[in-house]
């Protein structure tokens, strides 16, 4: 049953991001000439009810639907890591026009070329666990 | 109305609720941790022990990724008659000067996402760099878009911040410095 669940999140998950056009290579570039409002709206409207719902949750202190208690750990406190992965990742997120939600949702459009996005992304992932012990954190 | 694009104040609310489910449901929303599990799932634990997790307790997010290829599926067959996406004049402009000529057109540039563009093997190298980038952005960075630019700051975190500043630095980068270099006519 939970597993459906899932399945189904991520399905309305991916129809919310193709029919926004949030997982448009075209949107991406247009979002970083600073030519449209689009994308700021998608991502700021999810902040601003995002903001609400989290702190709805935590006050509240609602148990999970299976009646555990509910943990949003703070993330691990750092500069450097956050700042040079950041950057990294917006390199290559405004050139494959897509992050990793998007890049799953296009696998499902049928944009082939796009499994060549998610090789790389899933190389960049192994390499960053090879080398991460000699990188600032 | 469902079948055109949907307009970003309904996009927006729509996930930061899915992001509220997944939370009430005793998960988070982050996408690109996948990855490693996908790197996990493939032997990676033999090289570094990074890797050695339990993709066991992984795999509800792995669910959510099968379903968000469903829904990009039913999103491109079923609800999106007319795919190109309706971009800025000016946007369109500039990346006709980058010789984009799909732009206003398509859903993602032909010149980059068709079959035809991969006979040119500086296509493969660029989606295969701006790939690799992604993943090991996102790990290093510990999140994307979903788990910092949504979950993180919806959840008030400073490193989400810094993340989504690091995002902005590149992303620019990227496009005002790099994209004419890259695309050169």
């Amino acid at each position: 049953m939970k597993n459906i669940v899932y399945i189904l999140l991520g399905t309305f998950l991916g129809i919310v991001l193709y029919k926004s056009e949030a997982a448009s290579w075209f949107r991406i570039y247009e979002m970083f000439q600073f030519d449209s409002f689009h994308m700021y709206g998608i991502i700021g409207s999810a902040l601003a009810v995002g903001v609400v719902l989290v702190f709805w949750i935590k006050k509240s202190k609602i148990k999970s639907f299976s009646g555990e208690i509910i943990q949003i750990p703070d993330k691990e406190k750092s500069f450097a890591r956050y700042i040079l992965g950041g950057t990294l990742f917006g390199l290559g997120w405004a050139l494959a026009g897509a992050c990793p939600g998007p890049i799953y949702i296009l696998v499902g459009a049928g944009n082939w070329p796009i499994i060549i996005v998610l090789v790389g992304a899933i190389l960049g992932a192994f390499v960053y666990g090879l080398v991460r012990a000699r990188l600032p954190h | 109305m469902l079948y055109q694009p949907w307009p970003w104040y309904v996009a927006g609310p729509l996930i930061a609720i899915i992001m509220a489910l997944l939370i009430l449901m005793g998960k988070k929303f982050g996408m690109s941790s996948n990855l490693e599990t996908f790197c996990s799932m493939g032997g990676a634990g033999k090289f570094s022990d990074y890797f050695k997790v339990d993709t066991k307790s992984k795999r509800w997010n792995l669910l959510v990724v099968l379903g968000s290829v469903i829904g990009g599926f039913l999103g491109a067959h079923w609800l999106s008659p007319n795919p190109a996406v309706d971009i800025s004049e000016l946007t369109v402009t500039k990346l006709q000067n980058l010789g984009f000529e799909s732009a206003g057109e398509a859903y993602l540039p032909t010149e980059l996402f068709s079959m035809e563009a991969l006979s040119n093997p500086k296509v493969w190298i660029i989606l295969l760099v701006a790939g690799f980038l992604v993943g090991f952005g996102t790990r290093y960075a510990g999140g994307c878009t979903s788990g910092h630019a949504i979950s993180g700051l919806s959840n008030l975190q400073r490193p989400s911040l810094i993340a989504v500043i690091g995002f902005f630095i590149g992303g620019l980068a990227m496009v005002h410095l790099l994209f004419p270099l890259i695309f050169e006519v």
